[in-house]
């Protein structure tokens, strides 16, 4: 791979925010960003063994009509590389055990979460433990939160971070677990990487619309306990600059969005440690 | 096997769904139901085992941390107390978009495409507890949780369902063993009967359209020719189909292009006038881009499926509006979510194909609070405004499109039609091959290529169906459900097609369908050969007309050359897009459509869409006079102002705003809410098309029915001016600016039905030499638009028609987003200032109608006063004098002053007598009249001289300052404080009225 960081952002079957997304990355320093169909995936034409870093937009997979990512995690876990009789699954899998990074955005998260990728403990990332739902406004909502940073969470893109404002864009995304033990241990072992908060505290918040959905704990975002897979519900790749801010004409904010920053230290990251 | 599969959130999972429907009944159909918990039904007939049929339960149907499952009836196992059990489902072969989405997830773990014996059904159970009877559980079923049109309930207490041990599982697949026949159709024969073929087969011909057809066929060359093909005198019900739907007033536009006597009783002239749209607006375009002559920015205007303009040197624009609203007066749901994938596809289809990169809406509605009687066919206009407003929902957020500006309007006249607007706009390269992207072009010898979802019997008869009033007749089948998922992957191949070079010509299909799609392609090489036997069907059993009509979604229509065939159907393959090989474009002057090899239509080209004649009409103009309200003696300015705040047509819409996503794209810059607490009204839309570059597009619209009652010259003139002043507002420029004009009318034919027809067809008359006018002296060419005639509903001798409505939409160039403006206040101590002068014209105002009575005196464009102004603000915002700008429109001034001060978290202090004022004499006129080409504008103290400056001779009024409390503090004509009022509970007034 010659020392260049190398980025595959997947697109396909309803996923649409793959161009920002790519273009957050490139803010964020990769040397290739490469928008990649999942058909040109499965035809063997690109190959996730390539890249350092994936990245699962946010969109509507199947028209999440199963529930959010849920037909798209069993069109992953189906899915066979044409030719090879490789599923996509053990390359997803393969490119998990390198050390490699993966971030989910909104409907990517819903679809870690729902292949088993997150939260990944114990090195299982096919096991379903958590899952996204409706949010109790069961309404879908775009709406701009307020989110704090957890310091001690070994997660990769948040590193030296600390309040985050981005807009959230999603009808199901309450984060809910299998049973209290999962999500206590979730807290305990700080993969709880991001938190919804009011404007003026850093303390997760239960109180609507600063806590959007519902979570407990006022959960936006986990990762694994390696920190190399992330997911959150809020849109970083949707403020890559001050004018995409809501307030823009009415603030001073330095140029650059808020959201190139978790790209930056993904990028940072593999160039530290997996070139 | 035929099994049921059902999931539920478990117990311990707030079941939010239910408890939104439980609100809904409680709040809407005032029935005293407790909860409702919701369960989803897959209804699987496949020949699967037992094992996959678990399986498929186990894995995609359901999520094993937060679902239940169970293939008997679930309800019964959760041992969930409940009364009523309502199960609702689509009827057969109306688009089930999850059913499909099931059935592709088990195609996936048993490894084999279903055949078209199998397939996945859904339905959904509401579990009802309350003290509800027989009747009332029916009411919830039929008015608030199924359409009927195509939606079937089935309703059981709970006592009989553990008797019954729960639904037994059904199927609702298409069961049509019809043989296709193509019926020949005498046409020698009385006027009455012909009369009655076009009326029942809702093909909405004239009789004279009927004659003509009749003897176009009777011509001994044209019988010889046809008698060749197996043909007769007769018409092949394909073809009557296919004339009836080329013909209609929905896809021909029979109203702009006809010729029209005018006479105004007024002043007692009378002049001949040829189409209206060749003169009032193909005119204007093509005066204004002869005028900017090497400067001309407009590519491509009226002849493609959107209106396409220069961006920059390496990208164009493309944007077009279309209504949908007969079908969404049937099915708001299905309606609206098609309008919005349907007019996608008009940029996707234009030129070689534009990305899509946002979208707009404008709704016009029934107030959702109507307590009279619903006349027959109609649903409450609430229902209406849920089901339009989710159906864009889904529409725009599934495809990934923001909706970046928007609008409501509320009018009971729109209570026998919603009209539903929908916008979108797409970016293209401006080469494409070393070619200009806006042209496209068939030849000879193209294969004709379907690509998208499949044909079934959904929205037939939509073209014709739209070109007649709502009746008894309006047929179900013309509603649709659009599949946006489908359409993304059709999307995202075809743009990779695009840029491989793999097709020659891209279109549509939208009305009519295919017969639409490939006849008007066919005129590129004159002719077209197509086999109706080889389009892929949802479902057996569809005649070949119905094949050739059906205006199923999601699909696009393409002339690929046959040198690029493989490769263009590999790529389909690759990226699971459907495409079928139809048929070959040709030079042969003939429509030529084949079923099993045996000819259904053989028509002249030159018959189908040249030789109509144009239609003769008669418009009679006499202005009307209208009681004056009755304003009240000394107005509490305070109470006057909180009213108009919560009026429905001023009230946020906030509600309906969070719902859409409008930043995804990232291109977002000035968003629809904006200001301190992100919830200020913005005036237009600005987006960044490329990140390579901080130029941007201005998108903006004006639309006020209300003014059609007076004068439907000073309607469209006032749509106009609020279109380009919203522009302005944000910072568009109007050196680079276009227009789309949409207009809905009633019809405007004199007949029986339409007595009162001279003076409609004079309004339309006098709407569209507004548009001629004022697009010339603004230089805003319309680029495309589209009109819909017939936005009546007549039924049991209730007569409802809506009132003559423009939308003008806008969209302009900024060159430099980071110039751009907002409308809230920004800070304290900033000058406020009104921009034009404020004439006495309360006419069709907001405050007139709230106080009762519509008056005479409409607003008026002055062009003289405003084009200065608006170029000096124009200029004022890119030197970056101006804090924030705001539009007078609605509500006048005094809303304006209101919207802009709350939206900053600020207040004001504000003396009227500042203001440029002729004729005003009492306060309420002052902040309540709705003239024109006025703004609110509040700029920083140390900028105030140079923005004088800028702006001077234009009509400008130093009101007051803005302040730090939330007030508003004014002094009125008289020197007298006239009001101190908190703008907190203003703001609560003006955010309650749809806080749904």
């Amino acid at each position: 791979m010659a020392n260049k960081v190398k980025v595959l952002v997947l697109t396909g079957y309803g996923t649409n925010c793959e161009t920002e997304m790519a273009h957050a990355c490139t803010l964020g320093g990769a040397d290739q960003v490469d928008i990649v169909h999942l058909s040109e995936l499965l035809s063997g034409e690109y190959r996730l063994d390539d890249y350092h870093f994936l990245n699962l937009p946010g969109g509507f997979l199947d028209g999440d009509d199963l529930g959010a990512g849920q037909a798209g995690a069993h069109r992953f876990r189906y899915a066979e590389i044409e030719n090879s009789g490789e599923k996509l699954q053990e390359q997803l899998l393969r490119f998990i055990n390198d050390g490699k990074l993966i971030f989910g955005v909104c409907n990517g998260f819903q679809l870690m979460v729902k292949m088993g990728m997150l939260p990944g403990f114990a090195n299982d990332h096919t096991d379903r433990q958590v899952s996204l739902t409706y949010n109790d406004s069961s309404r879908f909502e775009d709406r701009w939160v307020n989110l704090a940073v957890n310091d001690k969470s070994p997660c990769v893109f948040t590193k030296g971070l600390n309040s985050l404002y981005y807009p959230i864009r999603h009808g199901e995304g309450k984060f809910v677990a299998q049973d209290e033990t999962t999500m206590q241990r979730l807290v305990d072992e700080n993969l709880v990487a991001l938190h919804y908060t009011t404007a003026d505290s850093t303390k997760p918040t239960d109180q609507y619309p600063d806590n959007p959905n519902g979570s407990p704990h006022a959960i936006a975002g986990i990762c694994d306990p390696s920190g190399r897979l992330f997911g959150l519900m809020p849109h970083p790749e949707a403020f890559l600059h001050r004018t995409n801010h809501p307030r823009w004409t009415r603030e001073d904010l330095p140029e650059e969005g808020q959201g190139v920053a978790l790209f930056r230290n993904a990028v940072d990251f593999i160039r530290a440690n997996l070139l | 096997m035929l099994a049921r599969i059902q999931v539920g959130l478990k117990p311990a999972f707030r079941d939010s769904f239910g408890e939104t429907t439980c609100n809904r009944i409680k709040n809407d159909l005032h029935l005293p139901v407790d909860s409702v918990r919701t369960i989803k039904v897959f209804t699987v007939e496949a020949d699967i085992n037992d094992e996959q049929l678990k399986a498929a339960a186990v894995g995609p149907y359901s999520d094993p941390v937060t679902q239940d499952w169970s293939l008997g009836p679930l309800a019964l196992d959760w041992d969930y107390d409940f009364d009523w059990l309502i199960e609702v489902g689509f009827r057969p072969g109306v688009t089930d978009n999850e059913g499909h989405t099931a059935a592709q997830a088990l195609e996936l773990m048993i490894g084999r495409k279903l055949n078209n014996e199998e397939a996945v059904y859904t339905s959904t159970q509401f579990l009802c507890k309350g003290t509800l009877s027989q009747d009332d559980v029916e009411t919830i079923a039929k008015q608030g949780l199924a359409n009927e049109l195509i939606q079937y309930f089935n309703i059981i207490n709970k006592e009989d369902f553990v008797k019954a041990g729960g639904f037994k599982p059904q199927s609702v697949k298409v069961i049509d063993n019809s043989q296709a026949v193509v019926a020949p159709i005498d046409l020698n024969i009385s006027a009455d009967e012909l009369m009655r073929i076009s009326k029942e087969g809702i093909l909405a011909l004239t009789l004279e359209e009927m004659k003509f057809i009749r003897d176009y066929l009777q011509r001994p060359d044209i019988l010889e020719q046809r008698q060749k093909m197996g043909l007769s005198e007769k018409a092949a019900d394909v073809e009557l189909e296919a004339l009836a739907q080329t013909w209609s007033e929905h896809c021909k536009h029979k109203i702009f292009a006809g010729n029209i006597e005018y006479e105004d009783l007024d002043a007692g002239t009378t002049e001949t006038i040829t189409s209206l749209f060749d003169t009032c607006i193909r005119q204007p375009t093509a005066d204004i881009r002869a005028k900017m002559g090497d400067d001309d920015w407009c590519l491509s205007v009226f002849k493609d499926n959107a209106g396409v303009i220069s961006f920059n040197d390496d990208w164009n624009v493309v944007f077009k509006v279309e209504t949908h609203n007969s079908p969404s007066a049937l099915d708001p749901y299905g309606g609206a979510l098609t309008g919005i994938v349907g007019v996608n596809r008009d940029p996707f289809g234009t030129g070689m194909g534009a990305k899509l990169m946002c979208n707009t809406n404008m709704f016009c509605f029934a107030t959702p609070f109507y307590d009279k009687a619903i006349p027959a066919r109609l649903l409450h206009p609430k229902r209406i405004f849920e089901g339009v407003r989710t159906g864009v929902e889904h529409g725009g957020n599934k495809s990934g499109i923001p909706t970046v500006n928007g609008s409501l309007y509320f009018d009971d006249r729109y209570a026998g039609k919603p009209l539903v607007f929908c916008g979108t706009v797409g970016i293209m390269p401006t080469l494409m091959h070393g070619k200009p992207s806006e042209d496209k072009i068939a030849l000879p010898g193209d294969i004709i290529v379907m690509t998208g979802g499949r044909i079934g019997k959904d929205g037939i008869h939509g073209a014709t169906f739209s070109s007649e009033e709502l009746n008894e007749n309006s047929p179900a089948t013309a509603v649709q459900i659009g599949d946006p998922i489908t359409q993304k992957k059709m999307f995202d191949c075809l743009i990779k097609a695009r840029d491989l070079g793999l097709y020659r010509c891209i279109t549509d299909n939208g009305a009519g369908g295919l017969s639409s799609s490939v006849g008007e392609m066919g005129e590129f090489t004159n002719g077209f050969e197509l086999h109706l036997d080889r389009c892929p069907l949802k479902y057996a059993g569809l005649q070949p007309w119905e094949i050739f009509l059906s205006e199923a979604q999601e699909r696009m229509t393409l002339a690929v050359q046959p040198e690029k065939l493989e490769e263009f159907m590999n790529l389909c393959t690759k990226m699971d897009t459907e495409a079928t090989v139809l048929g070959t474009f040709t030079d042969s002057g003939k429509f030529h459509c084949l079923y099993d090899g045996k000819t259904v239509a053989y028509l002249d080209m030159e018959f189908v869409y040249k030789a109509l004649p144009p239609m003769e009409m008669q418009a009679k103009w006499q202005q009307k006079t209208w009681d004056e309200p009755t304003l009240p003696a000394t107005p509490d300015l305070e109470a006057e102002l909180t009213t108009m705040l919560g009026r429905l047509n001023i009230c946020s819409k906030e509600y309906v705003v969070r719902q859409y996503d409008h930043e995804v794209q990232g291109a977002s810059v000035v968003k629809p809410l904006t200001g301190a607490q992100n919830d200020g009204p913005s005036d237009a839309a600005v987006v960044r098309p490329v990140f390579d570059s901080f130029a941007g597009l201005v998108i903006s619209h004006g639309v006020c029915p209300r003014y059609s009652d007076i004068d439907t010259y000073h309607m469209v003139a006032a749509a106009m001016d609020e279109a380009v002043r919203n522009a302005i507002c944000v910072g568009g420029s109007m050196k680079v600016m276009a227009g789309l004009d949409n207009f809905c009318w009633c019809d405007p034919i004199q007949s029986e039905k339409t007595p009162d027809g001279h003076y409609k067809l004079a309004q339309l008359v006098r709407a569209n030499r507004a548009l001629a006018h004022y697009a010339k002296v603004y230089n805003v060419p319309p680029i495309s638009g589209k009109d819909s005639m017939k936005n009546d509903y007549m039924m049991e001798g209730t007569k409802i028609s809506i009132p003559p409505t423009l939308l003008f939409s806008v969209i302009a160039k900024i060159d430099d987003v980071r110039k751009a403006v907002t409308m809230d206040a920004k800070q304290a101590g900033d000058i406020v200032y009104v921009l034009g002068t404020t004439y006495n014209e309360l006419g069709a105002s907001e405050y007139a109608v709230e106080h009762g009575a519509i008056g005479n005196n409409v607003p008026v464009v002055r062009e003289e006063d405003s084009l200065p102004r608006f170029h000096a603000l124009e200029q004022a915002i890119a030197d970056g004098l101006v804090a924030s700008c705001h539009d007078c429109s609605d509500g006048g001034l005094g809303v304006a002053l209101a919207e802009t001060a709350f939206s900053g978290d600020l207040g004001m202090e504000i003396d009227l007598t500042k203001a440029p004022m002729e004729g005003i004499e009492r306060d309420d006129v002052m902040l309540f009249s709705e003239s024109q080409s006025r703004f609110v504008v509040t700029v920083q103290q140390n900028k105030a001289a140079a923005f004088e400056a800028v702006m001077a001779d234009t009509g400008l009024g130093k009101l007051g300052t803005v302040t730090k409390e939330m007030t508003m503090k004014m002094s009125g004509l008289n020197g007298q404080a006239v009001m101190n009022a908190d703008l907190g509970k203003i703001k609560a007034a003006w955010q309650a009225t749809l806080d749904f």
